[in-house]
């Protein structure tokens, strides 16, 4: 009796102590390994959290004007100085992250998705393939600042009268950014669709007789998830980027919204006075930006199946 | 190979055609109106009149091949007069393509803003070279070592860094409170002698600084991958095995090899550092093509804005062909189909 009971109890033991290793489990496993990938995640869910719930901290209105304080410097009431209307910078820096991060996340779902979209067909329907990558080689050889600036010039009155100064900016620019970025993901997304069609499971799916549809879905999707993860990750730091240097050339949101661009062109031109005006938002762009690009890193090592340590 | 060059050279024209079609397009299709900027006091049918004669009201089609007979034919044409000198016949009834803000001819004002943005951007793209390329081969020599995780360190900091972030931080490091070079590119400077090429020397010395910095930490990052891949070819162990000494196998057969990807990297990257120029000009002041297309975007110049964005397009879409064409030339494993 005693000895049945001690052989039930190894395998249970063994389970309890062995948990299944997933695929996410493996990958989250190598990721904490990336020093600084790990570092750059801390740090922008620190400016993430700071920038959601500083300002319910930080009262200061952005937008109150305080002109006998202007160009203060850094003091203990405004400790990132204040602009030449006298505006808190601190204050305008933490709203103007909102923005920021929030058009280099919505940019980056609108090219991932496209860009998606567009490697998968021309990967998976022979087709169709000759033709959507001339169109991705097109797109390839817009001059993207350029242009960017002419249409963002152009379509701004009619939607700012549609939807407002501010939404009708945010929804211009992240349609832009967004539409002219999604090559790189499209080829990148074409070329593993086209390694991952020939190999036997998608085969084996295939002559069970199932849909092109869900062979997409269920098999060829979930493979080429992570060049698209990481490929989403950069784009998020190219768009916040590509946005702030809108912004910068005067061309992006109005000027008493705060964006991270914005507080720089609107800071440019006081650096005698007071440096710290573009040193702020500046150092908040570079940072954030650094971040996500090491975080990309190490997602780029971290879902590579090849690499098993 | 000569067939391969045509046949490469025969693509990039339907691809010109659709990219001029789409800035044209673009351009055409906004609510953008080259009166728009005349004064007030001119009566309505006054403005009508100028609309009509600067062919703003003829049918889209119509415009659009004027434009593309205009940009295609006339203009390399009065190009080709202005340097050289000669005429060629007809040359007096030949339409000169006008910005709508000058009203003067937009090729003379391109030429004229062009040699600015060479010197700076093309010094800046040589020094990126010249420095990238040796701190690359050196941090794929040794993988991981100290100059390595320095070097991929900086690299990651150069490209998260914006170049119009580097600049402003030079303009307060330097110039505000060093006082070594001037924040401003004055473009009528003459270099006559010794001293005035000096001052010259300082005045580009940031706008050059800032682009290089930007250029070197990705053409390093790109030479370190290209010569990690060879350096663990079998053909550098085969190299080694011979005796051949170090110096030789690094430079002579890996770094000769790995150099194939990098210059086409560097043919690809002529275009984007054009666009690129945009922002640092725009910071420095520097009056070159990058500020020409600004100061049109705002005063809604239409001509201009097309010509130059078709100008970036062409580049870009040359640059292409030409890094092809060189990686073919390069590298003998490409087969010419």
């Amino acid at each position: 009796m005693a000895t049945t009971t001690k052989v039930s109890a190894l395998p249970l033991d063994y389970k309890a102590t062995q948990k299944p290793r997933t695929l996410w489990g493996d990958a989250w496993r190598r990721f904490r390994k990336h020093l600084l990938a790990m570092l750059g995640s801390t740090a922008l869910i620190i400016i993430m959290l700071g920038i959601t719930f500083g300002p319910l901290i930080w009262t200061l209105d952005p937008t109150y004007i305080d002109i006998v304080d202007s160009f203060s410097g850094m003091t203990a009431e405004h400790p990132f100085g204040t602009d030449n209307l006298g505006r808190d910078t601190l204050a305008r820096v933490l709203y103007g992250g909102r923005v920021s991060l929030a058009i280099g996340v919505v940019a980056m779902l609108i090219g991932i998705l496209i860009g998606t979209l567009v490697g998968l067909l021309a990967g998976y329907f022979k087709f169709l393939d000759s033709p959507l990558m001339r169109l991705t080689d097109m797109f390839l050889s817009l001059p993207l600042l350029p242009l960017l600036l002419v249409i963002t010039l152009l379509f701004r009155d009619s939607l700012r009268v549609t939807f407002g100064p501010e939404l009708g900016i945010f929804i211009l620019t992240v349609i832009v950014i967004g539409c002219l970025g999604w090559m790189p993901t499209a080829r990148l997304v074409r070329g593993e669709v086209l390694s991952m069609k020939e190999r036997e499971f998608v085969v084996a799916a295939r002559s069970l007789g199932a849909p092109d549809f869900r062979i997409v879905r269920n098999h060829i999707l979930p493979n080429v998830l992570s060049p698209v993860i990481v490929s989403a990750t950069f784009s998020i730091a190219s768009a916040i980027i590509t946005e702030s240097a809108l912004s910068f050339l005067g061309l992006g949101f109005p000027p008493d919204f705060p964006t991270w661009g914005r507080l720089l062109f609107d800071g440019k031109d006081f650096l005698t006075l007071t440096p710290a005006l573009v040193l702020w938002p500046g150092l908040m762009i570079s940072l954030t930006v650094l971040c996500v690009n090491f975080i990309g890193d190490g997602l780029r090592d971290a879902l590579d199946p090849r690499i098993t340590k | 190979m000569g067939q391969y060059l045509l046949r490469r050279v025969l693509i990039a024209i339907p691809t010109l055609l659709v990219i001029s079609f789409v800035i044209f397009a673009i351009l055409d299709l906004s609510p953008s109106d080259p009166v728009g900027n005349l004064p007030l006091t001119i009566p309505a049918e006054v403005r009508e009149k100028i609309r009509e004669t600067l062919g703003a009201n003829d049918p889209f089609l119509v415009k659009y091949v004027k434009w593309l007979n205009q940009f295609l034919i006339s203009e390399p044409l009065n190009v080709i007069e202005k340097i050289t000198g000669t005429k060629f016949p007809g040359s007096e009834e030949r339409l000169r393509y006008l910005s709508w803000q000058t009203r003067s001819p937009i090729i003379d004002l391109i030429l004229e803003r062009l040699p600015q943005t060479l010197w700076v951007v093309g010094t800046a793209y040589m020094f990126a070279i010249i420095i990238a390329i040796p701190i690359g081969v050196i941090s794929a020599y040794k993988p991981y070592s100290i100059f390595d995780q320095v070097g991929t360190f900086l690299a990651m900091i150069g490209f998260s860094v914006p170049t119009f972030f580097t600049g402003l931080i030079f303009i307060i490091i330097f110039s505000v409170n060093l006082k070594w070079f001037p924040s401003i590119y004055d473009t009528t400077h003459r270099v006559t002698d010794i001293e005035s090429f000096w001052v010259q020397m300082r005045q580009i010395f940031m706008p050059v600084a800032v682009l290089t910095l930007f250029f070197t930490a990705q053409l390093s990052r790109f030479t370190r991958s290209a010569m990690l891949d060879n350096l663990n070819q079998d053909y550098i162990r085969t190299a080694r095995s011979k005796g051949l000494s170090e110096r030789r196998v690094v430079i002579r057969h890996a770094l000769r090899n790995s150099l194939i990807p990098v210059v086409t990297l560097v043919a690809l990257g002529i275009p984007q550092i054009f666009q690129g120029a945009l922002i640092t000009e725009q910071i420095f002041r520097v009056n070159g093509l990058g500020q020409l297309l600004i100061t049109a975007v705002q005063g809604g110049d239409l001509p201009m804005v097309q010509a130059l964005t078709f100008i970036f397009a062409v580049l870009i879409v040359v640059f292409n062909v030409i890094a092809d064409i060189l990686y073919a030339l390069v590298d003998p494993r490409i087969a010419y189909h």
